[in-house]
């Protein structure tokens, strides 16, 4: 009796993964198919396979008009100092706020558990107005400094596991005269790395899909990137849905490939991120 | 390379490492949150630096214009959708946390839709909403059920579902892993001395399951909310708010940047800030109350 109900309850954990996958992959599915057909075939071949897997046609059309490459030098020049920024400012608090004992020590942990919970989306109206009398609208650093300044999760994950480094490393080092510089050069920088790498992924996807930040400072046509290029791309040309198609496909690559190759990383730092 | 005592050089390094980062928070968080309060209660423009104090009007427009909370109806569909999402997150993970074949390939391909791009998603849903070409009509005209087809970005009471099902879409597998990343957290010989007291498997998850994981639903739910508090990318990018799918933020956003009223805007920002901040607090509550 036991055995037959843990196995329809089998039958139904697995009907309803089925479900569930179904539910994620249909969606993509249509848009892989879609990105290979001609117009004429998306409106007729309904859900069937294309009949050319190898028409690219669409793909060079959704780079060339929808400015995709110009997106993506300007993303990955972002992404670049972005987050080669947010290692360097992360792990050198994490080091001066971990490691030692200073009157300041306590209101500025305190001052990154507020900024923490104060939600971007409801300051940008202020936000807004600070980097006009910066001079960075319409300009790279108005999203690279906010990345840099307005997010601190580079400093939570890095002051967690900084506590972990055992200080007697520090110690030992000091008996043979390094420096403080080189102890954080050579001892905290290394042996942070398994968090680097986390938060490196995070960061790159998030400042990735990002829409908001790039959409209200860098409007214009020679800043965009890939968020505010397709945006820009699909109102105009609305009834291509084929070339749309191909686009999101083209998107959708680059963070699929860091998830297939790093997964062990992203599903890391998820689950310590959010349960601290 | 370094002849300064240890003294000088702690001074150096406190100082050469927090200077920057400091002033940079300061500068991107706090000191909007704070100038957000004082436009809220100008009628700046936005245009220029002219502006007039005019007191509490902003909030009083807010508060006597009932379109602007209005909007809230609209997040709502969206917290909806992340309760059951979370629901459904929390199944999930318990089967895929249990013996089954296959559970990391599953646990894998259900977390894919988090790492795609937000923006792109939003436009895939949009073609596989289209009313005549989309794959959902097509799909549901090729099984036959010809009368399930709708047009779902158009018709007004199946519009905000069919954007909340995107959020949900999206989101559900990174809340499974992290319900997984709570669940492999219990002990395992807390299973083991119930079985022996000859615990069935629902009492296992009513009286250790639940009990264990209470931290992170607490965790789940306010963020649930604040996100659905937060909605703004979905609805912007799919219809720019048109067809009655506004949510206060894009109502904020507009009327900075569409109608040139920062005024007004500080101030229903400074009301999303207010509520999103009491929901946090309650949920620190909660958990500070726990953990004595």
């Amino acid at each position: 009796m036991k055995r037959e109900e843990s196995f329809s309850f089998t039958i139904f954990k697995y009907v309803t993964l089925a479900m569930a996958l179904f539910v994620v992959f249909f969606p993509l599915y249509s848009v892989f198919i879609g990105a290979f057909k001609t117009q004429k075939e998306y409106y007729q071949s309904g859900l069937r396979m294309p009949a050319d897997l190898f028409n690219f046609e669409n793909f060079s059309k959704v780079i060339e008009i929808g400015k995709l490459g110009l997106g993506f030098k300007n993303i990955l020049i972002i992404l670049v100092i972005a987050v080669a920024g947010n290692v360097l400012f992360g792990t050198m608090v994490a080091y001066a706020v971990g490691r030692f004992d200073f009157k300041l020590k306590k209101p500025i942990m305190g001052m990154y558990l507020i900024a923490q919970v104060i939600p971007m989306v409801t300051t940008q109206v202020a936000t807004f107005s600070v980097i006009k009398s910066l001079h960075l609208y319409n300009t790279m650093g108005g999203p690279i400094i906010l990345y840099l300044g307005a997010d601190v999760l580079q400093i939570v994950i890095y002051l967690q596991f900084v506590n972990s480094i055992p200080k007697d490393l520090d110690e030992s080092a000091m008996m043979e005269g390094a420096s403080l510089f080189r102890i954080y050069r050579s001892i905290i920088f290394p042996l942070l790395g398994p968090a680097t790498a986390t938060l490196i992924i995070l960061k790159t996807i998030s400042i990735y899909n990002d829409f908001y930040t790039p959409y209200l400072y860098m409007p214009s046509q020679k800043l965009k990137v890939v968020s505010t290029a397709i945006y820009s791309f699909v109102g105009p040309n609305a009834a291509q849905l084929n070339v749309i198609s191909a686009g999101i496909l083209i998107i959708f690559i680059p963070t699929l490939l860091l998830f297939l190759f790093l997964q062990r990383y992203i599903f890391a730092g998820v689950t310590n991120g959010a349960v601290k | 390379m370094f002849n300064f005592s240890y003294k000088t050089q702690r001074y150096l390094i406190l100082f050469g490492f927090l200077t920057i980062p400091v002033l940079l928070s300061l500068t991107f968080s706090y000191y909007p949150a704070i100038s957000l309060l004082y436009y809220s209660l100008t009628d700046w423009s936005g245009l220029g630096w002219d502006m007039n104090f005019i007191g509490l009007d902003n909030y009083k427009e807010i508060f006597t214009k009932p379109e602007v909370f209005g909007a809230l109806k609209n997040n709502l569909y969206y917290f909806i959708g992340g309760l059951v999402q979370v629901a459904l997150s929390l199944y999930f993970a318990v089967i895929l946390t249990g013996k089954l074949r296959g559970r990391n390939g599953f646990r894998a391909m259900l977390f894919i839709p988090y790492v795609l791009h937000s923006v792109a998603t939003v436009i895939m849903f949009k073609n596989l909403y289209h009313m005549e070409y989309g794959s959902l009509n097509v799909l549901l005209g090729s099984i036959g059920l010809e009368s399930w087809q709708q047009s779902w970005l158009g018709n007004k009471h199946l519009v905000n579902f069919s954007l909340a099902f995107i959020s949900m879409w999206k989101y559900m597998g990174l809340n499974m892993v992290i319900f997984i990343g709570a669940l492999q957290s219990i002990p395992s010989d807390l299973y083991e001395a119930a079985s022996i007291d000859g615990a069935n498997s629902r009492q296992k998850f009513r009286f250790i399951t639940l009990p264990s994981i209470r931290k992170v639903m607490e965790l789940m739910l306010i963020l649930t909310l604040t996100g659905a508090l937060e909605a703004f990318d979905i609805p912007y990018v799919m219809l720019l708010g048109a067809n009655d799918t506004s949510t206060f933020v894009i109502k904020t956003v507009d009327t900075a940047f569409k109608y040139q009223n920062f005024g007004l805007a500080s101030a229903m920002a400074v009301i999303l800030l207010i509520m999103v901040l009491i929901f946090i607090v309650i949920q620190r509550k909660l958990l500070f109350r726990e953990e004595r």
